[in-house]
């Protein structure tokens, strides 16, 4: 497969281990925001190849695992409304709100449908003029795109029976969040690489000037990811943070115009509820007023349970870096794929999942 | 986050393209990149093309690669 | 006349019942047993028997390279190879979701009659239901499978030793891709049919190359990681697999990248995995790939003492992962 088989070069990526091993002479702490990452470096084994000296921590890059209990129970309790098809993209199913999940509701009486894409949802939304179709609008600025131009076509269309549960979060600013904590003290941040291709790299600028961190922003194959990794050295090193991009087959400095201009034309910026972290002003996107119609949370009331976490769940913790899966009392013991506390060992992005399905370091 | 593959645009009727990548084949659309044209790869994420991709920047990514692999040789 | 539907009435043993029985059941898989028509198939049978059964409830009922009915007789006449046994008769139940139309039961029972005769079986008995519109998801089948296991077999999960080599029949996630890219909200045009099959004439082919074959076993749902992980518990070994050894179709591949599946929790119909003794390892791979179903057979593994009850992967890049079984279902994810 063209774009992806060359930069799985395995003689290509022990050079490039080498190469790292070379570079690094101190201890270093890297975050890695994106789960995709995560799952890349868990998958193949990345951690193992690294010196010693260069740690690499997961952040909060799962849109999944950030989606606040409060808005999974929203989600949960549309379902239940009549004459409602729920549709959404698989990661949301497995998820445990406060009370329930969306898996188990479909086995209940829900009607909640698993799609690929936005455009699916639309499709199910004309095939059903009946019923009233809500997309579960999760995901990072890579993905609300999309939904902002599944909105315009049900706009230009004149398609009645759409709606969205506006739950899309911004990077930028969460980045920001994590580094205000200043629970951790990171050397360097692995950016991530899809959502750059939409906001580009200029938005990252704050973190080198403001903290004194350094940024690379990276692709997703194993050459991609140590590719990162050395850059990112290179710079601790040289005690001159940057933002550099490695991903450049795909990121520019300015990111895609068109996709920023159609999300600017449908969503605003506003608060949102990030999991582990709580509210962050000017984090997340909400509908213009222009296209509120399609607002899931204006059109249908429910209502709902006090949110609740789960008992002895470190999720939040987890997706700060202040925590790994280890060292969570409920890991393995309690917690596990077939029975998730929390949404880390759903997604299959989520720290804990990917621990527990790839294994801690393994000889 | 973000599943996002590289696929080569096959065909173009409006706002949608036809893609395939290894065989597979699917339709999507090409809201957000209405400069991509046929023989093209572009990124797709859940049904959406969401930018094209730079081959003379991938070819110049490979290369740093090769460079940055040779520099441990010297030792 | 194929418009035709089925209608609660088929199934209620009335006329209308032996209608659809006698017109499309009989006449397709007809054999002196099932023509009786009695209320069970009467036969001498001696020998060390093996009994499976098996329900199939798979949506959408036609997916490229098979359908249900084919499914449902590989699938049972595979459960049966995998002990070693030959398998000789097949009893056939249909639980029919009333508006089913004729055209489409009869292209599933001519599925089921064309792969009962590649496999040598046949269907001696059988059962028709038709339920409310709502009650099935169309079509749901139910067989069970009866096979003789030749003296001297003895082919289980547990005997698995250290040192044996495990042996893979050919590309993995075919089938899972293939009726995935058929579901609603993820529709794709894929290059790769299911690879439902049945392999009892491969594994009598192996077993005649060599009495040294310790366990089999199908990976269907789960895929050949969550198969390994049974295999290794049963027996309590480790596995140790190579990535690199591992065939996947590249449609398999893309599609799997498109949606986010790792090929290797991706079912398959038509293929096994043999842990065999090593001396006798190349040549069972040699008379396997003698045989359509085993054409793409290579040696991804072998059994080790260490991390008894798990298997681990050592990647393309040299470093090793675990490889656990599939928790719940596959889902294709955004992430």
């Amino acid at each position: 497969m063209k774009f992806i088989d060359e930069y799985r070069d395995v003689e290509l990526a022990k050079k490039l281990v080498s190469r790292i091993k070379q570079l690094s002479t101190r201890p270093t702490r890297l975050m890695e925001f994106c789960g995709g990452h995560t799952v890349s470096i868990m998958r193949n084994g990345i951690r193992q190849l690294l010196p010693p000296t260069v740690e690499m921590l997961s952040g909060p890059g799962c849109p999944v695992c950030v989606t606040a209990n409060a808005d999974i129970d929203k989600a949960i309790a549309l379902a239940h409304l009549p004459d409602v098809i729920i549709t959404t993209f698989g990661d949301m199913m497995k998820v445990p709100g406060s009370y329930s999940s969306l898996q188990q509701a479909r086995a209940g009486e829900a009607d909640i449908r698993i799609v690929y894409s936005t455009q699916d949802a639309l499709q199910i939304a004309r095939d059903n003029p009946a019923q009233s179709v809500i997309f579960i609008g999760i995901g990072f600025e890579t993905t609300a795109p999309t939904i902002a131009a599944s909105i315009l076509l049900a706009e230009k269309e004149g398609i009645k029976n759409f709606y969205v549960l506006c739950l899309s979060k911004l990077c930028p600013p969460i980045m920001k969040a994590i580094l205000d904590l200043g629970e951790l003290k990171l050397d360097g941040i692995v950016c991530p690489g899809h959502v750059s291709a939409i906001i580009g790299s200029r938005p990252y600028d704050f973190i080198p000037r403001d903290y004194g961190v350094a940024c690379v922003v990276s692709g997703f194959e194993p050459l991609d990811i140590l590719q990162s990794v050395a850059m990112l050295v290179e710079q601790i090193e040289s005690g001159k943070p940057t933002v550099e991009i490695a991903y450049r087959r795909v990121v520019n400095l300015e990111g895609n115009k068109t996709a920023l201009e159609l999300m600017d034309s449908v969503f605003q910026v506003g608060s949102a509820d990030w999991r582990g972290i709580g509210v962050v002003p000017a984090s997340g996107l909400k509908l213009r007023k222009k296209f509120e119609r399609f607002d899931a949370e204006q059109a249908f009331s429910v209502t709902l349970k006090p949110a609740r976490e789960a008992k002895g769940c470190i999720c939040g913790d987890i997706l700060r870096g202040v925590k790994t899966p280890d060292d969570c009392k409920l890991f393995r013991k309690v917690c596990s794929p077939e029975h998730p506390v929390g949404p880390c060992m759903v997604s299959s992005e989520g720290s804990c999942s990917a621990y527990y399905q790839y294994g801690t370091d393994y000889e | 986050m973000c599943l996002a593959v590289p696929v080569k645009v096959v065909s173009i009727e409006g706002i949608e393209a036809e893609v395939e990548i290894g065989g597979v084949k699917r339709r999507v659309s090409i809201m957000l990149t209405p400069e991509a044209r046929v023989s093209d790869y572009v990124l797709l994420h859940t049904g959406y093309a969401i930018n094209v991709i730079d081959e003379a920047e991938a070819l110049e990514t490979l290369k740093i690669l090769e460079e940055m692999a040779s520099l441990d040789e010297v030792h | 006349m194929n418009d035709e539907i089925i209608l609660l009435a088929h199934g209620s043993g009335s006329r209308l019942s032996h209608e659809l029985i006698e017109k499309n059941f009989l006449p397709s898989l007809a054999n002196p047993l099932l023509a009786k028509l009695d209320d069970s198939a009467v036969f001498d049978l001696s020998g060390r028997l093996a009994f499976t059964t098996d329900s199939y409830v798979v949506s959408p009922i036609f997916f490229p390279g098979g359908d249900i009915g084919k499914l449902a007789v590989c699938g049972t006449i595979n459960d049966l190879a995998m002990s070693g046994a030959v398998p000789l008769y097949l009893s056939l139940s249909f639980i029919i979701e009333e508006g089913l139309t004729l055209g489409e039961l009869k292209k599933v029972v001519s599925s089921i009659k064309a792969a009962a005769e590649e496999a040598g079986v046949k269907i001696v008995t059988g059962d028709t239901k038709v339920v409310n519109r709502g009650s099935a998801d169309k079509l749901f089948i139910n067989t069970s499978g009866i096979g003789i296991v030749p003296e001297g077999i003895d082919i289980s999960g547990v005997n698995a030793k250290v040192g044996d080599k495990v042996i893979l029949s050919g590309n993995i996630g075919d089938h899972g891709i293939a009726v995935m890219s058929q579901r609603e909200g993820l529709k794709f045009s894929v290059p790769v049919q299911s690879d439902c099959a049945p392999l009892n004439k491969l594994v009598s082919q192996m077993l005649e190359a060599s009495s040294q074959i310790h366990c089999m076993r199908d990976p269907t749902r789960g895929g050949l990681a969550t198969t390994l992980n049974e295999l290794a518990r049963q027996s309590k070994i480790g596995i140790r697999i190579e990535e690199e050894t591992i065939p996947v179709h590249d449609g398999v591949r893309a599609a799997c990248e498109l949606l986010g599946f790792d090929p290797l929790y991706v079912a398959n119909e038509g293929k096994l995995i043999a842990i065999v003794a090593p001396g006798d390892a190349e040549k069972i791979l040699a008379r396997m790939k003698r045989n359509r179903y085993g054409a793409g057979a290579s040696i991804i593994g072998e059994v080790t003492d260490e991390h008894k009850g798990k298997v681990i992967m050592r990647t393309r890049l040299g470093a090793s992962r675990i490889v656990d079984m599939l928790s719940g279902e596959l889902l294709p994810r955004i992430c």
